[in-house]
């Protein structure tokens, strides 16, 4: 579902690249965890696969697509089939969880039937029943980050991608939000979480691969967080 | 995506960006009211150049009692003389129709053109000059005629009127230059001013801007409603224009000009519409084209 080979990646600015030499592969319906310290290119990692960046050298590969000679106005076909979440949830506050969600679908053209149909579905799906009308600054965080899910799935992508989607909150409620990631894994979608959050690794034993500074330096499967700090 | 949608979303984005959404209309709407008003006055100048242009005629006065200048010294111009002059003229090839003022003529004519005047009851048929009105076929050709008569015994002046018409189309032609200078500057800025405001609204609505890449929007739905909000802003300003183009020409020109200056033709309707039509193209395409190039930098996926 998603390969990289030899992929470097390095911006500009800097002389140290973010990824050097990294090579992976990820098959369907895996859960897969991107561990690593800040600035060992966890997020460098998901921006490749979304093509909000090029790999400097190497190939990047999602969905039997290789990225590099896929032209941007393909791009959009691309990210439909890879649903994003993130720490700061990117919720607009000026519509209702229905109207955020159905946002999602709203600009890809989809019919308004359809949209009536599948976003209160999906708001059943990650737990939402009952709040579809509220807005998101009515809700704790880990509501929002429901929402976001919610947001990402609606359009039953291959892939779901969520950077660090624990990070704004508290461990109980991280809990449910690992939960609804399993479950979502398990209707054959692939995922993968870059996260700083060892408890859950540790608990979840899942496939882990971690980066130190720019390099593959593990990949485990049914792995821990590892390192002590 | 679904028009309703659209169209809802780009009353969020006009609205939220009210007062810039305000100055846009309004200075696109200045611009292009400057640019009309310069083709119109365009059209005006061409229409009366038409007019007269057309009605101009060569006058060779003749020597009268008093006449002094010319070739008058024998005195007033003599039954011969006169007949003579008229019968070259009318062997001239360049000439299409003489007719003959006479004093009397001349001075009922004169009578008319100062009837609120009090220089009218000073003045006696005797002292206005009689003339040869020539209508030349080709008013390019007064050197020719000039040419045969000046100088010639019982001619004191030959005038051609395209001369004085010549000096005042030339004033007017550096109006008109000035005008589509000015109009060319207004469209600059409003045309700055476009690109600015689409960039503010870019920026303000960059969260959902950055959700619809996320979710696979493509690049031509993310930029239309921003397309678009430019777009209207050209038209309400192109519609704007059109109405100080129509209360120019309902009161301006036929109120005002028209019942005053009847001695002219004024542009007619066709011509308001015509620069109507020319604003609206350009308006609409000026905020589009302006906006798509600041989305291009702005807006990509």
């Amino acid at each position: 579902m998603i390969r990289l080979q030899n992929v470097t990646k390095l911006y500009p600015s800097q002389t140290r690249p973010a990824l050097k030499d990294v090579s992976v592969e990820i098959g369907k319906g895996e859960f897969v965890f991107l561990v690593g310290q800040s600035g060992s290119g966890k997020s460098t990692f998901l921006r490749l696969v979304l093509k909000e960046e090029r790999a400097t050298s190497g190939q990047v590969f999602v969905a039997g697509k290789d990225l590099a000679r896929l032209s941007s106005w393909k791009v959009p076909a691309l990210r439909r089939q890879v649903g994003t979440v993130f720490q700061d949830f990117r919720l607009l506050n000026n519509k209702t969880v229905t109207e955020n969600v159905a946002f999602a679908l709203e600009v890809i053209g989809r019919p308004r039937h359809q949209i009536t149909k599948v976003v209160p579905e999906v708001l059943d799906l990650v737990g939402l029943k009952g709040k579809e009308n509220r807005r998101p600054d009515e809700l704790s965080g880990g509501e929002q980050q429901r929402v976001a899910i919610a947001r990402a799935f609606v359009n039953r992508p291959m892939i779901l991608i969520a950077d660090e989607p624990t990070g704004n909150l508290d461990p109980q409620t991280s809990v449910g939000i690992m939960r609804l990631l399993d479950r979502i894994n398990r209707t054959g979608t692939t995922v993968v979480m870059a996260t700083h959050d060892d408890d859950i690794v540790d608990q979840m034993r899942k496939r882990v691969i971690e980066l130190e500074p720019g390099r593959v330096v593990r990949d485990q499967s049914r792995g821990v967080y590892g390192y002590s700090h | 995506m679904r028009a309703s949608f659209i169209v809802h979303e780009i009353g969020i984005g006009l609205r939220r960006n009210l007062i810039m959404t305000l100055a846009m209309v309004i200075t696109t709407a200045v611009s292009l009211g400057f640019l009309g008003t310069a083709i119109l006055f365009n059209q005006q100048v061409s229409v009366m150049k038409d007019f007269w242009y057309d009605k101009v005629e060569v006058s060779v006065f003749l020597c009268g009692a008093n006449s002094e200048g010319g070739s008058c010294a024998g005195g007033e111009v003599t039954q011969d003389q006169r007949e003579a002059i008229r019968a070259d003229l009318d062997a001239m090839p360049q000439v299409e129709r003489i007719y003959y003022e006479s004093k009397r003529k001349a001075y009922s004519r004169f009578k008319e053109q100062f009837k609120n005047s009090a220089i009218v009851d000073n003045i006696t048929p005797d002292q206005l000059p009689e003339s040869f009105r020539v209508k030349l076929a080709d008013p390019e050709q007064f050197p020719i005629i000039a040419s045969a008569f000046i100088g010639r015994a019982g001619v004191e002046q030959v005038q051609d009127q395209k001369a004085l018409l010549e000096r005042f189309f030339k004033v007017l032609k550096w109006v008109q230059w000035f005008a589509f200078g000015l109009a060319l500057l207004m469209v600059v800025v409003s045309v700055i001013l476009i690109v600015n405001t689409i960039r503010v609204a870019a920026f303000s609505r960059r969260r959902e801007t950055g959700i619809m890449k996320l979710v696979g929007a493509s690049s031509f739905s993310i930029q239309l409603p921003f397309l678009l909000e430019g777009a209207i802003a050209g038209f309400l300003g192109a519609a704007l224009a059109t109405g100080s183009f129509v209360l120019m020409k309902a009161v301006l020109v036929d109120r005002i000009l028209a019942p005053n200056f009847p001695i002219t033709r004024f542009i007619t309707w066709g011509d308001v519409w015509l620069s109507s039509g020319t604003v609206f193209v350009i308006g609409v395409a000026l905020a589009a084209i302006a906006s798509f190039l600041t989305l291009m930098k702005y807006l990509r996926v």
